[in-house]
This record gives structure tokens, C-alpha cells and sequence, in this order.
């Protein structure tokens, strides 16, 4: 028996690099061997994903990209359609759950460094990866044709009007319309299921290689490739990824799909923040509901463009609002030159760095929940000022990182 | 420096065995993520409420006649035989593939020489059981095209299968068995349900 | 490290309490349980009398009641009044066009008002109509301003009117009954209860269906933990 499937996998080997990408990029990786809790979110990333792909094929079996059967057709898929409601609940689950893991991710890599030399471009594919994400999310919400749906919708499109001289033909060019319509959700339901899908294939690939090509970091911030054994080259603080980091993440993988699993079969909805009220009445263009939110994965972006209430040097307050929240997410782009301090974990750090990315956090929740409010002058008071210490995290990094007070990296890994 | 792990080339008993155990695990819960997704691809509640059963009234069918009646989006014949028809049943029985009709086409109460509840009221699927056209209903004896020998029967246009007015396929022919006789139940003398054998699921 | 891990905890949890907090109108709790069939079928049958003339609940199937102990037979007994077939949506049976001009909106689909609006809010309103002279209707609502929908429901529950009383608290808004309907009090609360039980059943009928499942796959996944986890723990005794 297994002299048979050697031999098969011989045939195989002398047609395609099947045994040494095996070893390249599982049974011969070398990982750090200190990898701790914040390092699960990527193979867990990955499993979303494949959980987004295979649920979406099906949902697509019964959903229709038309303004006036969407919403019903969803609602075919769940109550018509044999476990149609468990299909569906796993993809709208997965989109909350598909940011949860990646800002988790993304964290990981702000704390320990992640995104320093030599992984800038790790992080720079990574950042894109988001952004079609992003995109991703904002397509597919459209799709039921709630109420939120609709409105939300038509907010973001909105903002493209914002831009000088070309908004309004690029807002038009955008909805195939001259407001958000039929047209507009046929267009977005092919992005959704097509176009972004592909692009974010293509790009998680790309990241994977790119994290091969110049290993995995580690909460102590040290490259572990400058310290090899001598006869074996293997990196001392090394491990091979399969089977160590293998049967570590199936035990991730558990423990997150209780989590995941909590939520389809007991909260769905998860008290209105993974799939809102509001959704559930069919998208009416005349009327606006009372409180229209975004999903909550968005309204940390979505504080700040409300924040913006005044007319600064010759652009108006609309306009600042739209590139303050692009450029909320766009400078995540910059942090491998922003960072100046000497180490990369935040472990040997000092109180300044330590300080700001509380701060950080802080500013980020704080304008996640803003955003689902109402605007009153107070909240609006908030929010700006939440602003001002999300963008100074950043726009201060090279200074303070600089003088911070930093420890001295070990030489090798801490257990 | 030495390396921070040792595999060891033998598996232990205990490790072979975790290994097997969280396999199978692995296995059923693929197993079981798998089944709600593919019995979603099933007919849905609406296209099991498109296919409920269809009751049709037959009194006016006159003898003879053929009625046509769709069913879940197959085409279902009701043919009303006159006595003539049912005599050319004997008549053509040593040319049919299966005449007593013993592969399990219809259900147990049309198992009979006529394939009826009631002898002259033939109610079929009208699908060639070749390939899924729908034959023409030649009730005219033995015309140009079909020959001296036809009494009348189904002729599939598509590739030449024949059936006599029972609906069961001839020798020679490239359709393999007779014509399937969907559930069916008279409510009345002049009502019948086809799709059911019941009047409560309708 | 373990500091900040602890702070971004609470940080995280924060939305979610103050969130809750949030409300106009204070809500009665509507005595919702989706397991007691004889409150859904008496809910049920209250639905097909008194809200399937004007609204439609057009994604439900009258055979789906199954789910709540009919039978098919009892199906087209109590709930199927129009000629429909069992397997059949549960459409409204007033026109779109004559909903509009009788009403000023269409009714809306009731299908998933439960999901929409939430138990609580449904209880309150269908319990919250008063007289007022200055609508359209004659009827008003303590929880829904100038609702175009009329006291449906008046025979059974009386007519209440408006008591406003003005304290240093501010103005207090309460409702009397001011003449008395076929039911008391506590029976018209009851079926009040009843019918929102039915509507939230109706939002989500595999509910209790996806709780029961629920349960199953949460026990494998424990039994994998463990398997999992002794795994884990077996590889990594070659870390040193």
C-alpha cells in the first residue's frame, strides 16, 4: 500500500513540484517556535475565507441580483431552501467574523512589529488584501436589499461626489444610473461574486509566498534565520511548520469554531450588530429609516467622516470627511517607515509606544461605537477628538518611537 | 547549537493513535458540513408546492380522447379508450419488450395488462423513456410512415421508439422499458388526482 | 502586555452594555416562548383572522405549520380561507393598489416584522392604540405617532384614551380604558401574546430547528477540543 502511493507520488513529482512545495512551504518551513495566541488569525483568516467561497457558491444557486426579487429571494433561501438558513447564516456570520480575524491579524502585526524590515511588503499585500476586503463587504451587504442595504449604499456611493469636478459623472459611472438602482446591484452582485473574490485569491497567495520568502516574525521581534545550526541550517529557534504549527492551529481552529458555531446556531444576529434590524424591510427609495448605522466592522471609518463639520482652507467639510476616512485606512499603508524605534516587539519597547497604541486602540473602539449612534453635538465632539489621537498615533510614530525608551532584544526566542 | 525539536522517525502507540482518532473526527465533521450543502441543492418548498398534485376533472374526456396535464413541468396524458383500443393491447403483445409490464415502471394497481385503475382510462407520463421527448400520439391504424401493422400507439419522434396505447415500449426500439405510470387516484367517478394516492396531500 | 491585553477587553465589551442602554419609549417584555405550540397555533389562527385581510406574510407557507403541531388537514381548516393550496405562500388578500388608497401605505409584509421591529415593540403597539379624534383613523398610538394602521383589534381589547399628566418629572403618558371590549384585561394581554409569539415564530420559523442543531455540533466541536488539544499536546512534547 504504501509502496503503491510512493511510487505515485514519484510519477506526480517528475511532472509537478508536488514533494518539495510540500517541503518548502509545510514540512520544511521553519516557524518560530514562540508563536503564541495572536499568531492564530491567519490560518484562521484562511479558513473564513474558504467558508465564504464555498458558502457563497451556494447562495448564489438561489439569490437574485434584481432590486425587486433580492430581498424575497433571500428570504426563499431561508425558509425554502433545505438548510438554506444555516448556508446563509455562515456567509453573513462569516463577513463580521472575516474582520474580526483580520484586525485581530492586523494587531498581531502592530504589536510585535510585523510590518518592519524585510516585511514591508508582506504588510504592504496585506494592507490590500484589506482593502478588497473592504470592498467585499461593502458589495455584499448590498445584496439582500434591506433597508440598510439601501441606504448604506447610497451614503458610501455619496461620497464619491464628494470629489471635485469628476464626482457626479464618476458617481453615475459607478451606479450605471443616476441613482442607486436595479442597475447598480446587478453591477455589485458581479464584483461580489466575481471580480473581488478573484483579486482576493490572487493577493492571500501572493502574501503567503511573500511571508515564505522572509519567515514568519515572532513576539520577540528577532530573526530567527540569523541564528542557524551550523550543520543542519536549520534555524535553532526554528520549527517545521507541519506538524507542530499543523496540529496547533486545528486546535485554533476548534476553538474558534465554537465561537463561530456560538453565533450561527444561537445569535445570528448578534443582538443587531452582524445582521441589522433595519435589513429586514425591503429597501424603499423614498424613505430613510430613523437610525441608519453600518455594519460595525465600518463605522470606526464611518465616525470620522461624520466628524469633519467644518470648511477648512478651500475644501468643504464633505470632502475632508471622505479623506479622512480614506486616509484612516490608507495610512496603515506607511507603519514599516513610520516606526523608527530599534526593536520590533512591542516586549522591548518602552511606556511611549506601549502608551500610543492604547491610545490607539481606545480611539478605535470609541469611534466604533460612535458610529452606530445617532450624531449629537456631544458624540460629534467625541469623535473628533478620537480622531485627532487615531491620526497622531500614526502621524507621531517617527518621533516618539525614536526617543522612546527601548529594551535590549535577546539573542534567541523566550520560551 | 542544536535544533529546538526532535522528530522521532517511529511514531509512538499513543501518537498513531491521536493521529487516527482526530482523522476520523476530522472525517465525520467533513462528512457532516458537507450534507446540509448538498441537500440544499434539492427541490425547494416551492418547487415541492409547484409539484403538488393536480386534480383534473375527466367527464367530458370523450372516448378516444387524449388529455394533456402538466405535472411537475412533465406533460401527463389522460387517454379516455375506446373498446377497439383496448382490444389491439392483446393484439400487439407478442411484439413488446415487456408486456406484462414487470420492471417496476408504474406503481403496484396499474400492474396489469391495460396499466390502469380503470380499464379504459390510461393516465402515463408522456416522456420517452429513451431520452426524455415527448412522443406523438398516433392513434390512426397503420399509416404510411409507421406501417401496416400499427393499431395505434405513441411513436417518439426524436428516435423512432413506439409504444402501444398502454404506453409499453416495442421490441427493437431504442427506448429500454414502458412508459412510467405517475401515482394517481380517482376521487370521484370524474375526478382525478395525479401525484398522490391520497386526497390529503393535496 | 497582559495590561493592555485586559484593557482592550473592557474596551470591547463597553459598546455592548451602553448599546443595550439605549431607548425611547420604555416596552413591555412580550412573553415569547417558540417551544409552546398551543400559544403559536392560537397565534396563528388569531393571524389568518385579523392580520392576513390587510398584510400578507408572502415568504411563509401554509404547509410549514407543521412545524407547530398542525396537521395538513387542520391547515386548510383553521388558517387557508381563500381557496389556497397547502403548499401555497401566505399572501394578503387585499390588493397592493386598494391598501394604498384605504390606508395611504401599502401594509407591509409581515414575514419578518418580528426580526425588524423586535417582540417587545410589537407587543407594546398592538396593546398601545387609543382614541383620538384628530386622525385619520380616529386612532392613535403610544408607541407609533399618527400610525396608519386602525385599532384592528378594538371589539376585543375596548377603547382606551389618553391620560396626560404633567409633574416636574416632565409629561407622563398613560392609557385608560375607557369603555370596556369582549375581553378583560388579562385575557387581551394574553392574546396579544399569543399573536406576537406567532409573529416571531414567523420571522424565523427553523429557529427552534437551528437551536436543536446548535446543541449537536456544539458538543462535537467540545469532544474535538480535547481530541485536538491531546494531540497538540503529544507533538509538541519534541519542543525543547
Amino acid at each position: 500500500m504504501s509502496k503503491l502511493f510512493s511510487s505515485m507520488i514519484e510519477w506526480v513529482d517528475k511532472r509537478f513540484p508536488l514533494t518539495s512545495n510540500w517541503k518548502a512551504h509545510l514540512s520544511e518551513y521553519y516557524a518560530p517556535k514562540n508563536f503564541n495566541f495572536w499568531y492564530f488569525f491567519g490560518s484562521l483568516a484562511l479558513l473564513v475565507l474558504v467558508n465564504q467561497l464555498i458558502t457563497g457558491i451556494f447562495l448564489t444557486m438561489n439569490y437574485k441580483p434584481d432590486a425587486s426579487l433580492a430581498f424575497s429571494s433571500v428570504e426563499y433561501i431561508m425558509r425554502d431552501v433545505d438548510y438554506g438558513w444555516l448556508i446563509r447564516y455562515m456567509h453573513s456570520t462569516g463577513a463580521s467574523m472575516f474582520f474580526v480575524v483580520v484586525y485581530l491579524h492586523m494587531f498581531r502585526g502592530m504589536m510585535y512589529g510585523s510590518y518592519r524590515k524585510p516585511r514591508e511588503l508582506l504588510w504592504l499585500i496585506g494592507m490590500v488584501i484589506f482593502f478588497v476586503l473592504m470592498s467585499l463587504a461593502f458589495t455584499g451587504y448590498i445584496l439582500p436589499w434591506g433597508q440598510m442595504s439601501y441606504w448604506g449604499a447610497q451614503v458610501i456611493v455619496s461620497m464619491f461626489g464628494a470629489i471635485p469636478t469628476i464626482g457626479e459623472t464618476l458617481q453615475q459611472w459607478l451606479l450605471g444610473d443616476f441613482t442607486l438602482s436595479d442597475a447598480a446591484l446587478n453591477r455589485f452582485f458581479a464584483y461580489h461574486v466575481v471580480t473581488l473574490p478573484l483579486i482576493l485569491l490572487i493577493l492571500v497567495f501572493a502574501h503567503i509566498l511573500a511571508l515564505h520568502e522572509v519567515g514568519s516574525n515572532n513576539p520577540d521581534g528577532i530573526e530567527i534565520k540569523q541564528n542557524k545550526n551550523p550543520t543542519t541550517g536549520i534555524p535553532v529557534d526554528g520549527i517545521p511548520f507541519h506538524p507542530y504549527y499543523s496540529v496547533k492551529d486545528i486546535v485554533g481552529v476548534v476553538v474558534f469554531l465554537m465561537v463561530f458555531c456560538g453565533i450561527i446556531f444561537f445569535a445570528p444576529e448578534m443582538g443587531g450588530y452582524f445582521l441589522e434590524y433595519n435589513n429586514f424591510i425591503p429597501a424603499n427609495t423614498l424613505q430613510t429609516p430613523d437610525h441608519i448605522a453600518p455594519v460595525w466592522y465600518f463605522t470606526p471609518y464611518y465616525s470620522m467622516l461624520r466628524a469633519v463639520t467644518v470648511n477648512f482652507l478651500w475644501i468643504d467639510a464633505k470632502l475632508w470627511g471622505v479623506i479622512l476616512m480614506a486616509g484612516s485606512v490608507v495610512i496603515f499603508c506607511f507603519l514599516p517607515w513610520l516606526d523608527r524605534s530599534p526593536v520590533k516587539s512591542i516586549r522591548y519597547k518602552g511606556a511611549y509606544f506601549k502608551t500610543a497604541l492604547t491610545l490607539f486602540v481606545i480611539s478605535f473602539f470609541v469611534l466604533g461605537w460612535l458610529g452606530t449612534k445617532s450624531p449629537t453635538p456631544l458624540y460629534t465632539l467625541l469623535a473628533q477628538i478620537f480622531t485627532v489621537i487615531y491620526f497622531a498615533f500614526f502621524i507621531l510614530m517617527p518621533w516618539y518611537s525614536k526617543i522612546d525608551k527601548t529594551k535590549p532584544e535577546p539573542k534567541r526566542v523566550k520560551e | 547549537m542544536a535544533d529546538s525539536f526532535s522528530i522521532n522517525d517511529e511514531m509512538s502507540g499513543r501518537r498513531k493513535f491521536l493521529v487516527a482518532a482526530t482523522s476520523v473526527a476530522g472525517g465525520i465533521a467533513g462528512a457532516a458540513i458537507a450534507t446540509p450543502f448538498l441537500l440544499s441543492m434539492m427541490p425547494s418548498e416551492r418547487a415541492k408546492a409547484a409539484g403538488a398534485p393536480v386534480e383534473v376533472d375527466i367527464s367530458k374526456l370523450e372516448p378516444g380522447m387524449l388529455l394533456m396535464v402538466e405535472w411537475r413541468g412533465k406533460v401527463v396524458w389522460v387517454l379516455n379508450r375506446t373498446p377497439e383500443m383496448l382490444e389491439t393491447l392483446v393484439k400487439v403483445e407478442g411484439e413488446l419488450a415487456d408486456p406484462n409490464s414487470d420492471k417496476k415502471q408504474q406503481p403496484e394497481y396499474a400492474k396489469n395488462r391495460t396499466r390502469s385503475i380503470k380499464p379504459e382510462i390510461l393516465v402515463t407520463e408522456g416522456v420517452c423513456t429513451h431520452l426524455g421527448c415527448s412522443p406523438v400520439f398516433r392513434k390512426e391504424i397503420a399509416p404510411a410512415d409507421l406501417g401496416p401493422d400499427w393499431l395505434g400507439g405513441f411513436f417518439c419522434p426524436c428516435h423512432g421508439s413506439k409504444f402501444d396505447l398502454a404506453g409499453r415500449v416495442y421490441k427493437s426500439v431504442p427506448a429500454p422499458t414502458n412508459m412510467v405510470v405517475p401515482p394517481h387516484t380517482y376521487l370521484s367517478d370524474s375526478r382525478l388526482l395525479i401525484g398522490s394516492e391520497s386526497e390529503g396531500s393535496a | 502586555m497582559k495590561k493592555i491585553t485586559i484593557l482592550i477587553f473592557v474596551v470591547c465589551m463597553a459598546p455592548f452594555s451602553l448599546f443595550a442602554a439605549e431607548s425611547g419609549m420604555p416596552l413591555d417584555s412580550a412573553p415569547v416562548n417558540t417551544t409552546d405550540n398551543a400559544s403559536l397555533q392560537r397565534g396563528a389562527e388569531s393571524f389568518v383572522n385579523y392580520c392576513l385581510t390587510c398584510h400578507g406574510a408572502s415568504f411563509m407557507r401554509y404547509n410549514r405549520h407543521r412545524d407547530i403541531g398542525f396537521t395538513n388537514e387542520q391547515i386548510l381548516d383553521k388558517l387557508v380561507f381563500t381557496g389556497q393550496k397547502v403548499g401555497d405562500l401566505m399572501q394578503s388578500a387585499m390588493w397592493k393598489k386598494e391598501g394604498e388608497e384605504w390606508f395611504g401605505v401599502v401594509p407591509p409584509d409581515l414575514s419578518v416584522i418580528a426580526r425588524s421591529r423586535g417582540a417587545d415593540w410589537l407587543y407594546t403597539y398592538l396593546r398601545a392604540f387609543y382614541r383620538d379624534d384628530s386622525t385619520v383613523t380616529g386612532w392613535n398610538n403610544l408607541v407609533f405617532d399618527r400610525a396608519a394602521m386602525p385599532h384592528v383589534l378594538y371589539q376585543l381589547q375596548g377603547e382606551q384614551k389618553l391620560v396626560v399628566k404633567t409633574s416636574d418629572k416632565g409629561e407622563q403618558k398613560t392609557l385608560v380604558l375607557d369603555k370596556q371590549g369582549e375581553m378583560t384585561k388579562a385575557e387581551f394581554d394574553k392574546f396579544v401574546g399569543d399573536l406576537v409569539n406567532y409573529l416571531v415564530y414567523l420571522g424565523e420559523p427553523h429557529a427552534n430547528a437551528r437551536k436543536e442543531l446548535g446543541l449537536t455540533v456544539m458538543a462535537f466541536l467540545l469532544g474535538m477540543l480535547i481530541l485536538s488539544y491531546a494531540l497538540k499536546r503529544e507533538y509538541w512534547k519534541d519542543i525543547h
